[in-house]
């Protein structure tokens, strides 16, 4: 088949150019650790109260090191406001008990698909003190745009780690 | 070509306008409701109907992204297959019955979605459940692409028994293709819907799984994104050429570019499900790398387009790198419009690129940078394409000639300027973190830095609307137009400069390249399905939207 030479200097162009770009996202992936969420389990919504879901909220593993357990249900977060220090790193499992909802923190690289029948796990350290806004951006009903929710990190001095519900 | 052809393609466009008219009359309401300002109480006093910013981007999206763009395609192939062989269907029923299933299927869909009982916007994903006529009525728009391409396939095996061993021409080549892709990727939904929704929808069955059915829907969203962009596609390599009078730069490069979109349109689903929680890694970044060689082809008909267009440019007397843009014939609005329509191609297909990116979508997913990203490319690189095809096709169709053409050619000015604002806004929006599919006059947690680009996205939108009012006007006052004579030659398919001979025998070999398609799905899909842990737990949520 007759190429052109333009034609073929473009075509290898843009070969090089996605396979340029495509060892860029896999370094950052694995070496940056700059990863995408990976399964977490599967679950009944209809019996989070046989699971870790039964009671969810903020618990402290060690020293700076914390998970939550977050249930997405129309139109809010339960827990739908958490406190940590600053420097925390949060083990994040959401899941939803009703329909398909969707976890995205403000000014944080947390962003999740809350499917329900699925656990959803993402670990992220705060490092600057301040008011997360945790917003649902997945349609979810009428109330969808109301769907929204708090993650507070504390400077060292205010001590605490306890959650509100 | 006989009437009847004409006539059902004449439909199909109407059908595709009018579903464009509706879909679209919600669009300034949500690009005002970005920068806060809600006119839905407005509307409700003019539109009683209509209930709420959810019900009507439903509308929005049903009407626009599948109805309009399935119709029009469907019109426009049906017409240049029949047109590029030079002979008519074997059997008319058959493409009248797609037209016939088609507004079936529109009507049924639009009964519970007007009667906001569908409020499940144009993905539905479950357990959001919807009533058993919105996903019934769905299927019949679906079969009846299914019915084009069986159309395509008989015209298509009645011209080859009369021509043996030649390359099918380009246009006829191309429609095929894109058909013969669609029917592929509509699998996934096709099993979503009759297997998953509408038994479940029906009661039959209580129970459905989510993720599986986001999954099965994704294999077709993105393929479907691909339905969109082909007959756009075939629009700026077959007519474009030859309307600004040059010639295609390579035929046998656009079949090959064509052939990559057969088998690398599919597998690619999962960079949509980037941050679903059910599907691995691995299979994430497989469908990365498969996306972002699915750029390539886009690349070669940039190049083979744009190529082709100063072709035509040089050919007028353009002289230097840039100036025989000026010589295009901005004033024929088959021209502009999908001139304008591959600027802003360009730029969609840049931020799509951005999308792939695996761990990069995290900052974008499900922000209005999306939305902002396909007005881009469907929204505008199709549709604006899509507005130009049907000054080209309402003269063939119609004998009668395009009324008041400097009006269509501001009317694609108009869709250009506004999307490109629009999608500025939009896209920057996202990057601050606005949620798409949210009014934001309602929503509890407005920041106060979202308000200049909300602007942007409103006045950007209220133009496109401009320009999309001008389009019914011209279109509707040009089915009543005066009668001319077509002369042929202006409509014409482009002559290539490296003609069709050139391309490998192999090209025409359809069982090769539908068979690599089909491993390609295989590979991509079939471990993830087979290693998949089935969840059926969900019921269905309906009603959840004011009545």
């Amino acid at each position: 088949m007759h190429v052109h030479r333009y034609e073929k200097a473009w075509a290898y162009f843009s070969i090089g150019l996605v396979l340029v770009f495509f060892l860029a996202l896999v370094t950052a992936a694995f070496a940056g650790g700059v990863q995408v969420p990976s399964p977490a389990g599967i679950i009944n919504p209809a019996r989070l109260s046989a699971t870790d879901f039964a009671q969810p909220g903020l618990r402290q593993l060690a020293p700076g090191e914390y998970e939550v357990y977050m249930v997405g249900q129309f139109w809010q977060w339960t827990p739908n406001e958490i406190r940590v220090p600053q420097g925390a790193r949060v083990k994040f499992y959401l899941t939803s008990g009703d329909v398909q909802h969707g976890f995205k923190v403000q000014g944080t690289t947390i962003n999740v698909m809350v499917i329900p029948g699925q656990v959803s796990y993402f670990s992220y350290r705060f490092k600057t003190p301040g008011e997360y806004l945790i917003i649902c951006h997945e349609y979810c009903g009428s109330n969808h745009h109301l769907m929204s929710g708090k993650i507070i990190v504390e400077a060292p001095t205010a001590a605490t780690t306890a959650a509100t519900p | 070509m006989s009437t009847g052809l004409k006539r059902i393609a004449l439909l199909y466009i109407i059908v595709a306008t009018l579903a464009l008219f509706i879909g679209t009359l919600f669009g300034p309401l949500q690009a005002f409701d970005q920068a806060r300002l809600d006119l839905y109480p407005l509307v409700q006093k003019l539109l009683p109907f209509v209930r709420s910013y959810y019900h009507g981007l439903s509308l929005h999206g049903v009407l626009n992204a599948l109805i309009w763009t399935f119709a029009f395609t469907a019109g426009f192939l049906l017409f240049a297959t029949a047109k590029a062989l030079g002979r008519d269907y074997p059997r008319l029923w058959v493409p009248w019955l797609s037209l016939v299933l088609m507004v079936v299927g529109l009507v049924v869909t639009a009964i519970p979605m007007l009667r906001n009982q569908a409020t499940v916007l144009y993905t539905f994903y479950p357990p959001l459940q919807a009533p058993p006529m919105f996903y019934f009525g769905l299927v019949l728009v679906v079969v009846s692409t299914w019915v084009v391409g069986l159309a395509l396939w008989q015209i298509y095996r009645a011209w080859r028994r009369e021509h043996p061993g030649e390359r099918t021409p380009l246009p006829a080549f191309m429609a095929l293709v894109t058909y013969t892709m669609w029917f592929l990727a509509s699998l996934g939904v096709a099993v979503e819907v009759l297997v998953l929704l509408l038994p479940w929808s029906l009661g039959w069955t209580q129970y459905t799984d989510p993720q599986l059915a986001r999954t099965l829907f994704w294999y077709t969203g993105h393929p479907l994104v691909y339905f969109w962009l082909l007959p756009a596609y075939i629009a700026w390599y077959t007519v474009l050429p030859q309307r600004v009078g040059g010639k295609l730069f390579s035929d046998p490069l656009a079949r090959l570019a064509f052939l990559i979109f057969l088998i690398l349109s599919t597998p690619v689903g999962f960079h949509h499900q980037y941050v679903d929680p059910g599907v691995p890694v691995g299979w994430k970044l497989l469908h990365a790398l498969l996306t972002f060689l699915l750029f390539i082809p886009s690349m070669l008909t940039a190049f083979t387009v744009i190529a082709s267009i100063e072709h035509g440019g040089r050919r007028r007397g353009g002289k230097g790198n840039f100036g025989w843009l000026w010589k295009l014939p901005w004033g024929d609005p088959v021209v502009s419009a999908q001139l304008l329509a591959g600027i802003s191609f360009m730029f969609g297909g840049i931020g799509g690129l951005i999308n792939a990116s695996y761990n990069i979508n995290m900052v974008v997913h499900n922000t209005v940078f999306i939305p902002g990203h396909f007005h881009l490319t469907v929204g505008s690189g199709v549709t604006l394409t899509f507005m130009g095809m049907a000054y080209w096709l309402l003269p063939q169709l119609t004998g009668r000639r395009v009324w008041a053409p400097k009006l269509a050619v501001a009317q694609a000015w108009l869709w250009f300027i506004g999307v490109m604002i629009f999608a500025r806004g939009m896209h920057w929006s996202g990057l601050l973190g606005v949620p798409r599919r949210v009014p934001m006059s309602l929503a509890n947690y407005w920041q106060p830095e979202w308000q200049l680009p909300s602007l942007l996205t409103a006045a950007g939108g209220t133009i496109m609307y401009l320009g999309g009012l001008l389009f019914f006007l011209v279109f509707l006052v040009s089915l009543f137009g005066k009668r001319v004579t077509i002369d042929e030659a202006e409509y014409a398919f482009a002559e290539a400069l490296s003609p069709s001979e050139r391309a490998p025998a192999l090209f025409e070999r359809w069982g090769v390249w539908i068979g690599a398609a089909i491993v390609l799905i295989v590979i991509a899909y079939g471990p993830f399905l087979t290693n998949y842990t089935y969840n059926f737990v969900a019921p269905g949520f309906a009603n959840y939207w004011p009545r």
